[in-house]
This record gives C-alpha cells, sequence and structure tokens, in this order.
C-alpha cells in the first residue's frame, strides 16, 4: 500500500513540469507560433527560481522568479518571430541553445549546494488518508497549479470569447487580421503566457522535483513537453493524459534501474526518448486526425500589411 | 515604440553580404557588455576571447593555436554543411549530434573489434564505416517523416538523448578497455587508425580539416551548379512546384537526411580517429548543435559555412583562452553561440524588409509613399 502511495506521488511530480510546459506551449501554437525555445526557457527557470531561492531563502520567491525568468526569455523570441518576423523554426532553436549556455553560466556558482524545497500541503486528516491522502492533499502547491491551469486553459480556450478569437488567429491569421483583430498583440501574449509555464515547469524541477542546479537539469524536458502537444492533438486534456503517461515511464525505469535487472541503465534511461518517438509515429500515422486538428498557420510568420 | 516591417520589391544583395557580419559585430559588442557585466576590462578580454587565438597569422610563434582553430571548425563545417542541404529543402534535422555520436561508434567497431587489421585500408575502411554509420541513424527521422508523417524536428532531437546514453554504455561497458585502470573509453587506436597530422613540426592540425574542405566546396558546386541542387532549392521553397516539376519530395526527404547524417558520421569517425585517438563516453563539445549556428550564419552556402565554421571555433577557442587569462567560466562560449544565432537571425530579415521605428511622437510623415 506505502509502496503504491509513493509510486503515484513520484508519478505526479515526474509529470507535474511536462504538463505545465505542454500547456503553456499549447496556448502558444494555438495561436499559430511555434516555439521550439521550450527547453530554453524551462532551464532559465530552472537556474533563476533556484539561485533566487538560495539568495533569499524563500523557495516561493524562487517559484515566482522562475516565472518570471521564463516570461522575460520568451520576450526575446516573441520580439524576433513576431515583431521582425524571423523563421519560427530556427529562432526557437536558438533561444534553447542560448538558454541551455546562459544557466550554464549563471548556475555556475550554485552548482553543489543544497536547495530548498518548497513545502508540501498539509490538512489533517485529509492528508493522512490511505493511498489517496498524500497524493490529493499532501503534495507541492506547483502539483495543484498544474492541475488549476490545465482546467483554466480548457475554460479560456473553448468556453470564452478570447479564447476563440486566439483560436480563429491560430487557424488563419490574414483573415483574423482582417476582422481587426490584433494578431501579433495575442501572439505576443500567448508567447509569454507559454514562457511563464515554462519557467515554472523549470521551478519545480529545482524546488520540488530535484532542489538543486545541475546543469543541462531538464534533460530534454522540454522537447518531451513539445511532442506531448503533439501528441496530444492540441487538446488540453490529453495534455494532461501524455503527461501521467510519460511520467509514469519516467518512474517506472527509474525504479528498474533501482531493482538492478541486469539491464544497462543506458537502455532505461533512454526509454522516455524512445517512447517519445513510439507515441509521435502513433499518433502522427493517422494523417487525417494531425490535418484537423494542427493550427493551420502554426509556424508561419504574419506581418501585417497594415 | 514600434516595429513596422515593410516588404522590399526584391531582397537585398548588399544586406544578404552584410548581415553576417553585422550580426557578428553585434555579437563582439553583447560580448563586451557581457565581459564588464560580469567585471572584467572588456576590451581587454574581446582581445583574448577574439584576437589572441588567431595571433597565428601575424606571430609565427602561435601558428599552433591556428592549428587549434582548424581542429575545431573541421568537424563544425562538416556538419553544417550537411544541415545547410537539409535546411535549404526544408527538412529540419537537429539530431545531427546523435548522427555524429553514431558515426563515431561505427567506424571505432574497426579499430575495437579487429585491432590487429592495420594497414593502408584501416583509416579509409573506418572513414567509410563512419559516414554509414551516420547516415544509418539520420534515416530513422528520415524514415519516420515519409512514412509516418512524423515531425522529424522531435524525432531526430530525441535520439540525440539515445545516442548519447547508447555511446555512455559502449564506453563504460562491452568497450571499456581491460587494462584502461577502470577508465571509462576503449582500447587506444593503432597508428593506422589514425587521422594523421598534416604537418607536425608546426602544428597538429589534421587531414580532416583538408577533408571538410574539400568536402564544403563539392557540396556548393552540387548545390549551384547540378540539377540536383535545382531541386533541393525548389522543393525546400514551394513543394508544390517541386511537384509540377516531377520533382520526388520524399526521395529529397531521404537525400537530405542521409547526406548530413553521412557528413555528421564523418565527423564523428575524424573527432575520434584524430584527436581523441579511442571512443570516449563523450564524443563532442555539442559540435552537433554549434553546426546548426554555423549553418545559418554562413547564410546555408558551403562556402560561407568555410568562414562560420571558423568564427564558431573561435568562439570554443577563445572561450579557454578567457577562462585561462581571467578566469571567465568557459560557459561564455555557450551563450556567445546563442546570441550569435540570435542576431544573424534577426539581421536576416534586413534582406526582405525594411524595418521602420514608428512611435515616440515621430509624426506619421510620409506614410503616403
Amino acid at each position: 500500500m506505502e509502496i503504491a502511495e509513493s509510486i503515484l506521488l513520484t508519478i505526479a511530480t515526474a509529470a507535474t513540469p511536462l504538463l505545465i510546459a505542454a500547456i503553456g506551449e499549447l496556448v502558444v501554437e494555438r495561436s499559430g507560433v511555434l516555439n521550439l525555445g521550450v527547453e530554453g526557457m524551462m532551464v532559465m527557470g530552472a537556474v533563476c527560481g533556484f539561485a533566487a531561492a538560495i539568495l533569499t531563502g524563500s523557495p516561493w520567491v524562487g517559484m515566482l522568479a522562475g516565472i518570471l525568468a521564463g516570461a522575460v526569455f520568451s520576450l526575446l523570441f516573441g520580439f524576433l518571430t513576431l515583431s521582425i518576423a524571423t523563421n519560427q523554426v530556427a529562432t526557437g532553436l536558438s533561444l534553447t541553445l542560448l538558454g541551455l549556455g546562459l544557466s550554464g553560466m549563471i548556475g555556475e556558482s550554485f552548482v553543489g549546494m543544497a536547495g530548498i524545497k518548497l513545502p508540501t500541503l498539509h490538512i489533517p486528516g485529509l492528508s493522512d488518508l490511505p493511498l489517496i491522502g498524500k497524493l490529493f492533499f499532501g503534495q507541492d502547491p506547483i502539483f495543484y497549479i498544474s492541475l488549476a491551469l490545465t482546467a483554466a486553459v480548457i475554460w479560456f480556450l473553448f468556453r470564452t470569447r478570447t479564447g476563440l478569437t486566439l483560436r480563429s488567429i491560430g487557424d488563419n491569421h490574414t483573415s483574423a487580421h482582417a476582422l481587426g483583430i490584433p494578431v501579433i498583440r495575442y501572439r505576443y501574449l500567448a508567447v509569454i503566457f507559454g514562457g511563464a509555464c515554462a519557467g515554472l515547469a523549470g521551478a519545480h524541477l529545482s524546488l520540488v522535483y530535484t532542489p538543486q542546479w545541475v546543469e543541462n537539469m531538464t534533460a530534454g524536458r522540454g522537447w518531451i513537453a513539445l511532442a506531448l502537444v503533439v501528441f496530444a492533438s492540441w487538446r488540453p486534456l490529453r495534455v494532461l493524459a501524455g503527461a501521467y503517461l510519460f511520467g509514469a515511464v519516467t518512474i517506472g525505469q527509474l525504479h528498474a534501474q533501482a531493482l538492478g535487472l541486469g539491464i544497462p541503465s543506458q537502455l532505461l534511461s533512454s526509454l522516455p526518448y524512445l517512447a517519445t518517438v513510439v507515441v509521435l509515429v502513433l499518433i502522427s500515422r493517422n494523417r487525417r486526425l494531425t490535418m484537423i486538428n494542427t493550427p493551420a498557420s502554426l509556424g508561419h510568420p504574419f506581418v501585417p500589411d497594415r | 515604440m514600434r516595429v513596422e516591417l515593410v516588404k522590399r520589391p526584391q531582397h537585398s544583395t548588399l544586406f544578404s553580404m552584410l548581415s553576417p557580419l553585422i550580426a557578428l559585430a553585434l555579437t563582439v559588442v553583447a560580448g563586451g557588455v557581457l565581459f564588464a557585466a560580469l567585471g572584467h576590462n572588456p576590451f581587454a578580454a574581446l582581445h583574448s576571447y577574439f584576437v589572441t587565438p588567431i595571433s597565428g597569422i601575424w606571430d609565427s610563434d602561435q601558428i599552433w593555436q591556428l592549428h587549434k582553430l582548424a581542429i575545431k571548425a573541421a568537424p563544425l563545417i562538416l556538419i553544417a554543411v550537411g544541415l545547410a542541404v537539409c535546411y535549404q529543402s526544408n527538412n529540419w534535422n537537429i539530431g545531427a549530434e546523435g548522427q555524429l555520436i553514431m558515426g563515431a561508434v561505427a567506424g571505432s567497431l574497426i579499430p575495437i573489434l579487429f585491432p590487429g587489421f592495420q594497414n593502408a585500408l584501416t583509416l579509409p575502411l573506418m572513414l567509410l564505416a563512419g559516414a554509414l554509420g551516420g547516415a544509418a541513424y539520420g534515416a530513422i527521422p528520415a524514415l519516420l517523416k515519409t512514412r509516418f508523417n512524423t515531425n522529424e524536428i522531435l524525432t531526430s532531437l530525441m535520439l540525440v538523448y539515445v545516442a548519447q546514453l547508447f555511446v555512455d554504455w559502449l564506453a563504460r561497458g562491452v568497450f571499456r578497455d581491460p587494462n584502461g585502470n577502470n577508465f571509462p573509453g576503449s582500447v587506444r587506436f593503432s597508428p593506422a587508425a589514425r587521422v594523421p597530422e598534416i604537418y607536425p613540426p608546426q602544428g597538429d592540425a589534421h587531414w580532416g580539416v583538408v577533408l571538410a574542405i574539400v568536402v564544403a566546396v563539392l557540396v556548393w558546386l552540387m548545390l549551384s551548379r547540378t540539377l540536383k541542387g535545382f531541386e533541393v532549392k525548389v522543393l525546400g521553397g514551394s513543394p508544390r512546384a517541386g511537384r509540377f516539376a516531377g520533382f520526388n519530395a520524399k526521395g529529397m526527404v531521404f537525400f537530405a537526411f542521409l547526406l548530413s547524417g553521412a557528413l555528421a558520421g564523418l565527423a564523428g569517425i575524424i573527432e575520434v580517429a584524430g584527436p581523441t585517438g579511442q571512443l570516449r563516453e563523450v564524443i563532442s563539445p555539442g559540435y552537433g548543435f554549434a553546426a546548426i549556428i554555423v549553418a545559418f550564419l554562413g547564410r546555408l552556402n558551403p562556402l560561407g559555412i568555410i568562414a562560420a565554421g571558423l568564427v564558431l571555433a573561435l568562439t570554443y577557442i577563445g572561450g579557454e583562452e578567457a577562462q585561462i587569462v581571467f578566469g571567465i567560466s568557459d560557459k561564455v562560449a555557450r551563450v556567445f553561440q546563442g546570441m550569435l544565432l540570435f542576431f544573424v537571425l534577426g539581421c536576416d530579415t534586413l534582406i526582405h524588409y525594411r524595418i521602420r521605428l514608428i512611435g515616440f511622437g515621430t509624426a506619421k510623415a510620409g506614410e503616403g509613399n
């Protein structure tokens, strides 16, 4: 019973950063922008969150710093792709490369320091329920934020007029522009939201998942989040399911490593990446499904003709 | 303030030439600001970063530094030339790092499994195996893209992590040198399995440098003088036009990935059989990713890539130099590389657009023209 509980808990912890980063990127892509810089924004969130927590002694300040770092960093991408219409794929890549470099430099003096963990919720009685007590009532704040964020994005995209407008921009920015919708402004806000989410996801890694700073500690999670958005065919609930599936794969391979089944640890460590390739193949082979759901102007630069 | 883009009637030839240079200048300025922020004299730091490593040009005692530069530039040029073909044909291979590793592994099989096989054929066969290994690994995202419509950006990148873990397993496990005091890494290659140096008395640049330049010229000829090169550009610029011309879009995906995979694999085996001399758990300091920057800085033109490869090599060497002289973290190199790509992409906008700043109370005079 206790083992089952701890496994479920670790799965939720592994899934949370993927869920947050992917939900943010989903909103960005729904607005028609492909930001491949998730990994870079996430690692910036991780290092800034960690550094701020150490310097101020408060993990809460760290969490906010992570969000802010991701958002500010995403503005770099926003300015290039939205204001001066650069290639989104290349610009996103450079955001990732710059983020990995910059975070290494910022974090150099923090390597090896013990981090400060965000406190977990404790409600007497409820948190002590067997099996599900800790899972639902005894986790870190970012876990609850991730679920609230998912619900909020579902409500925003499919239940509000602004959400409808955002989706229309993603499907046809020229028509949206002709209708007088400020395409670039919407996209800026979406990109900043995506950056803030990636930053929060990174802060989760360095303040909850493994409270320390290690260079490149995101280890491809930003890319897996990007893959999750495709896997989910741009639906928030499927992102949630996908994130927990990947959380389960990650934790499963960690437990297999701990058991020492004679399988090389490197093979087990590569499972999340191989699983990403496999699910991408499974979802993409259904050409019709992807065609219907992909935002039609995804990745195309937009220059208003006034 | 607001930025407004005005499309040029024709793309600007002037800015096609200038934009990489402007980007470079901006990177140097931003680098100076960065050094100053870190509390160093920006001019002295920039000097040791960008000038000392190339002082061999005028100071014959420092020629060995130019050799170091060439050694770093060779793999970057080889990989970036292949990526240029990929990106020109609109195939986003960002997994060159993985293809490099698999090429290094495939080429190393010969000296590791057959250490007695030492003759004039050893090295050529290793290079061939390296190219084939890289191409085979590059074929995976190509196959998934053509067969299952899978996004090649994500699959090629995921395979990098898999390749890194794979070579880690080889170097610590099955291929570990039994006499290596438990350090990870294979047996050391025999001289017959090493890429020879061009002129050892002067410095340690090896023949891989020459090969990289020859390959760049050949690919340049292919892109600018042959039907295949035309096909690359048409299918990249307008897949629809390419279909009408009867070009095979799926064939192009394979061509681009196999070529860039093979060149990355070649870079990998040259790295292992050249400077390193054994298969280690980490093969490259991110050449496969830095080559993406090289490809764009060289404006996806193989001749431009030769120059761009030298510039990126300078950021690696300069990073080491600045660390020795000023104690500046060698992580700065990657920051420079990232900034450089940003500035290149930003400046490329100038080729197709004029940029107008609006706001700060400036009257909208001349709006009507």
